[in-house]
């Protein structure tokens, strides 16, 4: 499903050039829960950003679904993101002023889908995760843990191959945390793809597999057995 | 992207983001009305200045007589010159090719009496050209004619307001009334545009004003019309003329500013025109510069709009928004709030220009108005410049990576 090749990437900090992916080899397949970790600095949020598309790699290749992707302007770019790619954000990032059903039918919005369907298939993610009720909430009116569940229903939503979650436990306790992992965890148990970067040992061993990034390099990739969020709930 | 679902989109981002619609809007509908009414104001002042001029030609030079303040040719000074008729005979015989046509005025008070009622009158001894001079509008009868000058007629025409006052109503055509111990008969009523002054004025044949004073010779001062054709620097020159034969005949020298003075109308008219020109200009100028703070203000509303929404966009792009969808929504939003806006001060601007009318002619202001067509294009200045500069940050906003717009807290 992702395979990416010998991934470089540094950053301009003034005179100075910040060496932060120094050759990453990866494959995930389909069906795969990922975990990404490693110390603040050691270039996870950078892998992910170019996973999503969002940054741009200086060597290297990407290859999505059979797709690589190279020469991407930002139009192309966000067609492929709408296309291909989910994303779940630590601040969760939902539109304040839209309530939750408008927020997970956005993407769908930028798809060109009728209204009537938009709104019917948001409602369906949005009782996915548990929040049907809450559909004309504005996100100021929500919990941290229904916010984030909002987020998810919107990753959701446009049916991506891939879903990228960035530190998507990060700004919620320990009990929401789980909660919202119960929640990936039975979306990944329905065949997606979803990678998740963290720093925090419980939620990475909640996942199947899980990569150290240690100042740009892969330390270690294994696979490990998954801690069910469940148990904990 | 102008499906209905996009303006929907748009509709409900205007809808629930009030404060920012309500801030550019209103920037713009007060510049354009701001602009409509101080463009309509300076408008209603150029129609004072013209209106100063509606009342009588502008072909026109008056000559009057004064006193000498210096001796010239064994002449002492503080001598009173005084016109004559043969002044009228000597310019008339002199300037055929520049003249069109002359008449003096000798102008009196006088108590003009009929039956019961009477009151006191300025009555002006003039000729039958007077009427064109003052475009004086003969309501019925008629006016003064060569046969009432060259008889000496006991004729009169009188003002609208005299024939209201003496006569009440009644009709006063052939008519006999008492002016100043003489009896004249009424020939004619007239109406004026000069106002009601002027409608209070009794015109008779300046013959027989002489007549009546002793059969004197003597004139107050001498009005006459050049050709229209000759034009402003023909005018000049007969100006020039006229003053030069007035100065040989009666003894006056070329440097004596007090012993004879020619009004002419032409010129004055000319220095109003400029002036009401100028005032023109300084009015549109200041309303040039509301437009401009206008465009200013919109634009640095779009330069917060868009850093407001930084983060908006930046989730948007990373839902799959492209660019150029970004822009577009940015620029038809603001297009439309402006240009609603815009009309919206468009119309109160011009609905108050309506309600002033004539309220403020004592501010020298009369009938402000603004052509509907300057309104418009001033509003779609407007308009199109709000976009442009909204297209500036726009374009940013849409070249900013999500991820630097996501980390934007």
């Amino acid at each position: 499903m992702i395979e990416i090749k010998d991934l470089h990437k540094s950053y301009k900090m003034g005179s100075n050039s910040l060496h932060v992916l120094k050759g990453i080899n990866f494959k995930a397949e389909e069906g795969e829960l990922v975990a990404i970790m490693g110390s603040s600095g050691s270039g996870k949020s950078t892998l992910l950003n170019i996973l999503g598309m969002l940054d741009v790699a200086d060597e290297g290749e990407y290859i999505l679904d059979g797709v690589p992707i190279k020469d991407l302007n930002e139009t192309k770019a966000a067609n492929y993101r709408n296309k291909f790619l989910g994303f779940i954000f630590q601040s969760f990032n939902l539109i304040n002023y839209k309530n939750a059903l408008e927020n997970v039918a956005l993407p769908l919005y930028y798809q060109r889908m009728p209204r009537k369907a938009r709104q019917e298939k948001a409602l369906k993610y949005l009782e996915l995760v548990g929040l049907k009720d809450w559909a004309h909430h504005l996100p100021s009116e929500l919990s941290g843990g229904q916010k984030q569940r909002v987020a998810i229903a919107r990753a959701m939503a446009a049916e991506p191959k891939v879903v990228l979650a960035d530190e998507l436990t990060g700004a919620l306790d320990s009990v929401t945390s789980y909660e919202v992992m119960d929640l990936v965890q039975k979306i990944n148990d329905q065949g997606n793809t979803i990678l998740v970067v963290t720093h925090e040992d419980d939620i990475a061993h909640m996942c199947k597999r899980i990569i150290h990034l240690k100042d740009g390099v892969i330390e270690k990739d294994e696979k490990v057995k998954q801690v069910r969020a469940s148990e904990y709930v | 992207m102008f499906s209905r679902d996009a303006w929907k989109e748009i509709f409900e981002t205007i809808q629930k983001n009030k404060l920012r619609t309500f801030l550019s809007g209103f920037t713009v509908a007060l510049g354009i009305f701001i602009f409509v009414v101080l463009f309509g104001m300076g408008n209603g002042l150029i129609n004072t200045f013209n209106e100063f001029f509606k009342d009588d030609a502008t072909n026109v030079l008056y000559i009057f007589p004064g006193r000498t303040t210096e001796p010239y040719k064994g002449y002492k000074s503080n001598r009173r010159i005084e016109f004559d008729n043969s002044d009228l005979a000597d310019i008339k015989k002199n300037y055929p090719m520049f003249l069109e046509y002359i008449t003096p005025r000798i102008s009196r008070n006088n108590l003009v009496k009929y039956k019961e009622e009477s009151n006191n009158y300025s009555t002006r001894a003039v000729g039958p050209a007077h009427q064109f001079a003052e475009k004086t509008i003969i309501m019925k009868g008629r006016y003064l004619n060569v046969e009432d000058i060259k008889n000496k007629t006991k004729t009169a025409v009188i003002g609208r307001l005299v024939e209201k006052d003496l006569f009440n109503g009644e009709n006063s055509i052939g008519e006999y009334i008492d002016v100043g111990g003489s009896v004249f008969k009424v020939i004619g009523v007239f109406q004026d545009e000069g106002g009601d002054n002027e409608e209070r004025n009794i015109y008779i044949p300046y013959t027989t004003r002489q007549l009546i004073e002793k059969n004197t010779d003597k004139i107050d001062f001498i009005i006459t019309a050049f050709k229209p054709e000759m034009g402003y620097v023909g005018a000049m020159a007969f100006e020039k003329t006229l003053d030069k034969f007035m100065r040989s005949k009666k003894y006056i020298s070329p440097d004596d500013q007090n012993a004879l003075f020619i009004r002419n109308v032409a010129d004055q008219l000319k220095q109003n025109q400029q002036f009401a020109r100028i005032l023109q200009m300084i009015v549109a100028f200041v309303a040039f510069g509301t437009i401009i703070a206008g465009i200013i203000g919109i634009s640095n509303i779009m330069v917060f709009v868009v850093k407001e929404r930084t983060k908006e966009l930046g989730i948007r792009k990373a839902l799959g928004a492209t660019p150029r969808v970004v822009i577009s929504t940015i620029l038809v939003e603001s297009v439309f709030i402006t240009a609603v806006s815009g009309f919206i001060g468009m119309f109160l601007g011009i609905i108050l220009l309506n309600s002033l009318g004539d309220k403020l002619e004592d501010f020298f202001i009369t009938n402000p108005y603004l052509n509907i067509g300057m309104a418009i294009t001033a509003t779609l200045v407007l308009v199109l410049f709000g976009a442009i500069a909204g297209y500036v940050p726009a374009r940013r906003a849409a070249r900013i990576k999500p991820i630097v717009a996501l980390r934007d807290e």
